[in-house]
């Protein structure tokens, strides 16, 4: 294709000013753009009503659809349990002798836990959900991960409450309109979960690694002490995430490395609950001190 | 029907001559809010494939600064930081304006590579913008996406060669 002409002005001042202009402006231009990009790194909520105002304006085009992708999603699945039918339901009737076994001792083990509680006049802080919402979109081009949820500050929704499905932990809050809210995933790379291993509770850092999969920091140098299929569950340390909160399974572990997969999956899960913060005043500086305050628990 | 245009008919014209690039980019950039919940980045931006195919295609129906209220509204809608597309695009069309004033013709090929080397600016600078708000993603699990996004744009560039003639038709 030739040279486009319109570009050309010829000898018009006129015309070749009002194309420096545009260029003037254009430049301009970028320069705010990245003076706005540098405000919102230092300050992450400094735009928060624009954004929030987005959000409500966009999220409900996104839930109408939700159930015909779920649908979608669904086919492929559908499919192969179809033609895996048999092989499937030995493995199932194996699991649920399995997870029998396992409810038993863990009754027993919720039994004991309560005497023991009562023993030490333990009492977890009530944790009702501030509300339940659903997951209908995510920025699905984009390097970042995050999620739509169809709850604002209108149900009660603040920046930095944990999400989480049935099956485990989906992310926290971190921009809320009044109907919608956007949550950081857990597999975002700028998500960090403290955790701790279910087997002997050795605690961790969860750091989403950004292509649905969660890298696993241990706190101590030494051996690596995953092994694969290792549960990880939130250990409530920073007062953020609610501690039991099942997060992650090993799939690799090697010697530098752990890879672990998410046990919620946001792109199957419909229902998601939002959780009050589990100790609010965790991040506030100390107390001076001369006067000595009463902190939560 | 006569041969000759109403005033009506004309404005009718005139009108989707200018708004149509503009609604397609707006539509574009609203794929975001479709309901697809992803656990990796593979999908194109299309909304930057569409801004990208319009540019090359007719570089007239827009100057530099039109990239900054369409970024403003991509930035809007799909949770970018704000800022994000607002830069990136402008800079993208300052250097297409660069390079139309420099090199004297283009073709398919010409187009594609262009159009490849701003996909390529588009997720370092995307890269760059999550690096500053605290997301350290590692540069191979870009690959797939950039790779699908170099791929797709032929295609992005005949839906709007088709949108362009019905645009132009009478």
């Amino acid at each position: 294709m030739a040279s486009p002409s319109t570009r050309r002005t010829g000898f018009s001042r006129r015309a070749q000013y009002g194309l420096f202009l545009g260029y003037v402006l254009a430049v301009a231009g970028i320069l705010f753009a990245i003076l706005l990009l540098v405000i919102a790194a230092v300050d992450p909520r400094g735009f928060s009503a624009l954004k929030g105002a987005a959000l409500d304006v966009t999220t409900p085009v996104a839930s109408g659809g939700r159930s015909v992708v779920g649908f979608f999603t669904g086919i492929g699945d559908s499919i192969g349990n179809y033609f895996m039918a048999g092989s499937q339901n030995a493995d199932l009737k194996r699991e649920v002798a399995q997870n029998r076994r396992k409810l038993i001792e863990a009754q027993a083990t919720a039994l004991e836990n309560k005497r023991l509680k009562a023993l030490l006049k333990v009492r977890d802080a009530e944790m009702d959900e501030v509300t339940t919402a659903r997951i209908v979109g995510s920025s699905f081009d984009s390097l970042r991960r995050l999620g739509t949820l169809t709850a604002g500050s209108s149900e009660g929704v603040e920046v930095g409450q944990a999400v989480r499905g049935p099956d485990g932990l989906i992310g926290r809050v971190i921009e809320r309109g009044r109907w919608a809210s956007r949550v950081l995933l857990v597999t975002d790379t700028a998500s960090r979960v403290p955790v701790r291993l279910v087997r002997d509770g050795t605690p961790a850092m969860a750091v989403g690694h950004g292509d649905g999969t969660i890298d696993l920091n241990t706190l101590e140098v030494g051996e690596n002490p995953f092994r694969r299929g290792d549960i990880l569950v939130t250990s409530g340390t920073g007062g953020l995430f609610p501690p039991g909160i099942p997060v992650a399974l090993v799939v690799r572990a090697e010697r530098e490395r752990t890879v672990a997969t998410p046990i919620a999956d946001p792109g199957e899960i419909d229902f998601a609950m939002v959780l009050p913060i589990y100790q609010a005043g965790a991040d506030e500086p100390l107390a001076e001190p001369g006067e000595p305050k009463a902190g939560p628990r | 029907m006569s041969r000759i245009a109403s005033a009506d008919e004309y404005g009718y014209r005139i009108a989707k001559r200018q708004v149509v690039p503009v609604v397609t980019t707006i539509l574009a950039c609203t794929t975001d809010l479709l309901p697809i919940v992803m656990e990796q980045p593979l999908i194109p931006d299309f909304a930057f494939l569409v801004l990208v195919a319009w540019r090359l295609l007719r570089p007239e129906i827009w100057s530099a600064q039109m990239a900054l209220p369409l970024g403003l509204f991509n930035d809007l809608v799909s949770g970018h930081p704000i800022g994000q597309s607002m830069a990136l695009w402008t800079a993208c069309f300052l250097a297409f304006d660069l390079i139309d004033s420099r090199v004297g013709w283009r073709d398919y090929w010409l187009d594609w590579l262009f159009a490849s080397l701003a996909i390529v600016f588009y997720a370092f600078g995307s890269w760059y913008v999550a690096h500053m708000m605290g997301a350290r993603i590692e540069m191979a699990i870009m690959v797939p996406q950039i790779l699908l996004s170099l791929l797709a744009y032929p295609f992005v560039a005949r839906l709007i060669l088709a949108l362009d003639r019905w645009r132009l038709s009478r």
